[in-house]
Order: C-alpha cells, then structure tokens, then sequence
C-alpha cells in the first residue's frame, strides 16, 4: 500500500509538472556595513543577546562565575572543561532538564543577523543548547561572514547528523504579540568573541 | 476545525460583533506588516532574493518528481524512514500506525500546518491518543479547543484576558492573572513537563533539501527542537511542495522567511535534522492531498512556492478585520483562499471572493506568488464550475438580465432612483450587503440616459 502511494504520487507529480526552467546562480551582494563583529554584536544585542569581547577562556570563567556564581553549569567546549568543574555525570539528554547554564563553542557566526551555527560534534548532546534555562556561545570573530550566503558557502556539504543556527534567546509573542524572552528554550544568551 | 460549509461574510459578521477588538486586531496585524517593511528594507537586495526565490521554486515545481526521488534516496541514506501518504486519511494513518508499533499514546507537537489541514489532532484524538502541541500560540487555541486563526501568530484573535483565564482554568495559574510574562512562564513550566515525558514528537518541516536528504525546522520558541532531542521517536510531517534542491539555497529563503514573516532577521532556531541521533527513530511523512493536482492547474500551481510566512494575512485589509477563523480552513488569508477551492471547490467557494484584490498580498509575498491574480482566477473558475456562492450568483444573473434588457435597465434605474429618495429604509437596511458600514449616496436628480436625450435635443443633434 505504501509503494502504491508512492508511485501514484510521484507519476501525478511527473504528469503535472511545468516545463522545466534553470536554477539562478546566486550573485554575491555586498553588505553596506563593513565591520563583521561590530555588526554581529549589535544584532546579538538587537535580538536580546549579551555581548562580552574576551581574550581568555579564564576571562569567560571569570564573567560566568560573577553571573552564575555556584548554580550548575555545563560545557562542551574543551578548553573551559578545565576551569569549569560541572559535577554533571550524564546518561541522556534529559540528565540536563535542571542545568543552569550550557555553555557551547561555536565554528561560525553570521553579522546580518546575529545567527550562531552550532554542529552535534560541539554539543554532546542535542538538547543541550535548548534545555538550559540560559546559554553562552563562544565564537571567534575572525569566524563571523557577512551573510547567510557565505555562511553556506563556508558549510558546504559538510555531513553532521544535526545543526542549528541559534539566533538569540528563546521567545515568543504569541500573547498579544508582547515579547518574551524564555519560552521553551533559554531564557538569555551571553555570547562571548573571543580574541586569541 | 468542524466540517460545516459556513460562508466567509456570516464568519467575518460575526468577527465584526465585537468593534473594539476587530481594531485591535487589524492595528496589531498591520504593525507586524509594518515591521516586514523596515526589516525588507536593510537589504538592497530584497527585490532579487524574491526573483531567486521564486526561481528556485519554480525549478523545484519543473523537477518535483526528480527531486522528491533524490531526497529519499539521500534521507534513506541518512538513516531517516521515509512515507508517502497520498492524501490526510493515509497521512494520519501513518502517523497513527508509527504510534501504535511503540505502544505509545501521548505526544508533543509543534506547529505542522500540515496537520491542521489533514486533522491529524481529532483524528488522533478520536482513536484514543493524545496530543500535546508546544508552541504557545497553538496551546492556548488548542486549550480554548478552536483551530489556529493565523499560520505564523496562532491566537492573534485571543485578548491576553482570555488567555489568562484559560490558563486559570487549565494550568491552575491565579485567576485575573493575564500578564504576558507571567503566562509565558507558567506555559514553560506545563510544557516542560510534557517534552521530558513524551517519547514520540512530531514536528513540521519548513524546508526539505534534495541534495543532502535533511529537513529544516524554524521555530523562535525553541519548541521543536526540545520535543525532538528529548523524545525517543521522532515523526516530520511535510507537504511535497517543501523541497528545494539544495542546501545553498537556504541561504535564501531563511533571509527572507522571517523578515517577511514578523521582521525578524532571522528565527531564534533554524535547526537541521540529517539523521536520527544514536538510538532515535526519525521517520519523514511525504504528503500529497491534492498539491499533484494544483501542480497540474497551470493559472494556480504557483501557490505551490507559499513558504508560509503569512506576510499576504498581515498585510490583507479583509483578513485584518474578519480574522482568521473566518476563512474556515487551515490556512487563512489570500494564500489560504487560492489553496483552499483545490481541497474542495463546493466548501471553499466563497475564499476566492473574500478579498479587494488590491494586490497588497502580491507585493509582499517573498517568493512572488501571483495572488490577487489567482483569486481573480478562482472566481472564474468557480463560476464556470457552477461553485458561485449563491447569494453573489443571483445578483449576478439579475445583473446579467438588467444589462442585457435596455427597457428593463431604465425601468430598474427609475425605479431604484424613486425608492433611494422617497423611502430610503428600503435599501438602507440589513438585507442589503452593500449598506453595511456605508451610508447609500444621495440619488441623482436624473439618470445619465435622460440627461443625454436632454442635451443632444439641446445641442440640436437630435
């Protein structure tokens, strides 16, 4: 019944469809702002992030530890595992359902608007990134592109299992359309540029 | 949503009751569009991401079955299962079949409009499964037990009131609470609890992409991404028309989607699903329920690009002041109206004409669908079909008869002319559509007829 739906679909799709047309190249455009982390913080900010310039990861754990003090925290990037003891041993994603703070290291960033791509390598586990009630990205700016074009350009065909693009905290304005920052997801985004 | 043949102007009657909130209404919806506008303008280039666009999708539309192969071939490859439903009852069985060999009966969902149009919820429901959808917006319409009134603000017709007062009755929050934040806060926890029970999560699919075999998901809640990382099954439910050809392309329509959509750059999550994570079940619903014929309608098969930002709606002046439920269908608005008649010709007759065709929807829509020309299309079709909603079709053959009888046409206008000065409660009254929030002019002292005989007599051109 199943291969039967499938051909009937695909033989009416083939029956239907237009005369074919050629896929458009897509042209570069050039952005009227020039300077990618400045333009990439004031999105972040825009959208309800928080922007810290570092050029330590001791300076990250510094600023996580003034914000965070003793509440539970979690990283997937290796040179914080050191100075951040998280004390969270963990079968399953749902080990993270009381984590405070998730803190992820991050390949690539996008200035126009304020958008994060994080792949699974990075994270551990899936839910990390949106089960914690707050999140902190660390991205290096030499990693932030103009726009979203060049943000695929530099993916590619890269194989991941999964990945997202995290733009902000979580919100909504589902209730007469007042914006909440913290629907499902975290309730703030810290993102730290990290200068080396 | 029930299947009753209801008509477009009693539904937006009955929107119309209460005044106050048809303005709130269409003030709020029209500053979500007046964003749209300011985010569309920090890029030059807006105008030609709409061209490539609406290229890429008319290429996907010349090569849907080509591509509909390449992306199961690439998400068997993925790991993912792969099923077609060639309409919503098969659609809905599958889905149900996948819950039954778990032996599971409660899910969450986030937002599928998808499944709205295929009544996946009562039909769940019905056979004894409960479903839990996770995007605020559809929670409360699903607690307030009515359909979603807008594809991207789901309970826009819902005062915060109301909202609070179902969550009194339902979530146990204090009664007279209706704070936004506080409301928000209380949903978090609620659906908290459910993404760390549920095993199986459903969710849409924004965009599919042939040449990895991956689907896209957006959401600014986070709501999809918590449902399908927690849970231990999987379930993605698409419409066929989702698919572009390849992952680049992205690069597109997600700088146009939510610009368009509430003038947001970007969603707070676009997240890619390329292959289950270890230990998880991904399975991938392909459906057509009717897209294969709107494919083959050459005046309609453009509606098949709709990315569903819901610009069209925010934008439309008759949806903004008859709301969304009035349109009867899944999907509102002038988008939904060109969709709706290729579902059922004789329910959705009356879509089609409830719109100006004042071409705002056109203008804004960000993959270039033709629509104000389409819904001039549906009418004709509609008509020659035998479709016309009946009230328009008399006035139509009365007006057909008047013009074609030139005695009968200066008698109706003589007439009409007598009744407007000596007893204008005839025509000023409720049973005639056109009196409605307009008062009728003042009649002229003579028709154009007479006035010519007149002047031609004086002219001496007789």
């Amino acid at each position: 019944m199943v291969m039967h739906s499938r051909e009937k679909i695909l033989d009416a799709v083939k029956r239907n469809q237009p005369e074919n047309t050629s896929l458009p190249a897509i042209p570069f455009f050039e952005q009227p702002f020039t300077d990618l982390a400045q333009k990439f913080s004031e999105v972040v900010q825009a959208i309800g992030g928080e922007v810290h310039p570092v050029s330590s990861y001791a300076q990250i754990n510094t600023i996580l530890k003034e914000e965070f003090g003793n509440k539970t925290i979690f990283t997937s990037a290796k040179e914080l595992t050191e100075l951040v003891d998280t004390g969270i041993t963990y079968a399953n994603a749902h080990a993270f359902a009381d984590l405070e703070l998730a803190v992820v290291e991050a390949h690539l960033a996008v200035a126009e608007n304020g958008a994060v791509w994080v792949t699974e390598d990075l994270l551990q586990e899936r839910a990390l990134p949106f089960i914690a009630q707050h999140l902190a990205l660390i991205i290096h700016p030499e990693n932030i592109v103009p726009t979203m074009h060049d943000a695929y350009a530099k993916i590619g065909t890269l194989d991941y299992g999964f990945a997202t693009f995290i733009a902000g905290p979580s919100k909504t304005a589902d209730i007469e359309q007042s914006l909440v920052l913290g629907a499902h997801g975290p309730k703030s985004l810290l993102v730290f540029l990290l200068t080396k | 949503m029930p299947k009753t043949i209801a008509e477009h102007p009693a539904l937006a009657d009955k929107f119309n009751q209460d005044e106050e909130r048809v303005n709130w209404h269409d003030q709020t919806l029209w500053w979500v569009r007046a964003k749209r506008d300011k985010a569309a303008h920090t890029l030059p280039e807006w105008e030609e991401l709409r061209n490539l666009a609406s290229q890429i999708k008319h290429n996907v539309l010349a090569n849907l079955s080509e591509y509909l192969i390449q992306f199961e071939e690439n998400a068997l490859k993925n790991g993912i299962q792969v099923h077609w439903a060639a309409d919503a009852q098969e659609h809905n069985a599958i889905v149900k079949s996948i819950l039954q060999k778990q032996g599971v009966s409660q899910l969450v969902k986030s937002k599928s409009m998808l499944t709205e149009e295929c009544h996946l919820n009562e039909y769940l429901q019905q056979e004894g499964i409960e479903v839990i959808d996770t995007d605020l917006g559809e929670r409360i319409v699903q607690l307030a037990e009515e359909p979603p009134s807008h594809i991207v603000l789901p309970c826009i017709h819902k005062k915060k009131e109301e909202i609070g007062e179902l969550f009194h009755l339902h979530l146990g929050t204090p009664a007279g609470n209706a704070d936004p934040d506080f409301l928000t806060a209380a949903a978090r926890l609620h659906l908290r609890e459910k993404f760390l029970t549920r095993k199986i999560a459903i969710t849409g699919v924004n965009f599919a992409i042939a040449e990895t075999g991956e689907f896209v998901v957006c959401t600014n809640e986070g709501n999809a991404d918590m449902g399908a990382h927690l849970a231990e099954v999987h379930i993605a439910c698409m419409g066929i028309e989702k698919l572009i050809p390849l992952r680049r392309h992205l690069g597109v329509f997600l700088r146009l989607l939510t610009r368009s959509a509430t003038g947001q750059p970007i969603t707070t999550y676009s997240s890619h699903f390329k292959k289950p994570r270890p230990g998880q079940e991904m399975h991938i619903v392909l459906v057509d329920n009717g897209r294969s014929r709107q494919l083959g309608r050459k005046d309609f098969r453009n509606s098949l690009k709709c990315i569903r930002c819901g610009a069209c709606m925010n934008t439309c002046p008759v949806y903004r002041r008859s709301g969304g439920h009035s349109y009867h269908n899944a999907i509102a608005g002038p988008i939904g109206s060109i969709l709706a008649p290729n579902l059922n010709m004789k329910d959705y007759a009356d879509l089609p004409f409830a719109s100006t065709l004042c071409g705002s929807c056109t203008n804004v829509c960000p993959v270039k669908i033709d629509i104000h020309d389409q819904l001039y299309k549906w009418r004709q079709v509609l008509v020659q079909e035998g479709y016309a909603p009946a009230a328009k079709k008399a006035a139509m053959q009365g007006m057909a008869f008047t013009f074609s009888h030139p005695a009968f046409y200066r008698m109706a206008g003589k007439t009409g002319k007598w009744f407007m000065k000596t007893t204008p409660f005839v025509i000023n009254n409720n049973l005639n559509p056109w009196f409605k929030q307009r008062d009728m002019p003042e009649p002229p002292k003579e028709s154009f007829h007479d006035w010519y005989k007149k002047n031609r007599q004086q002219n001496g051109h007789a």
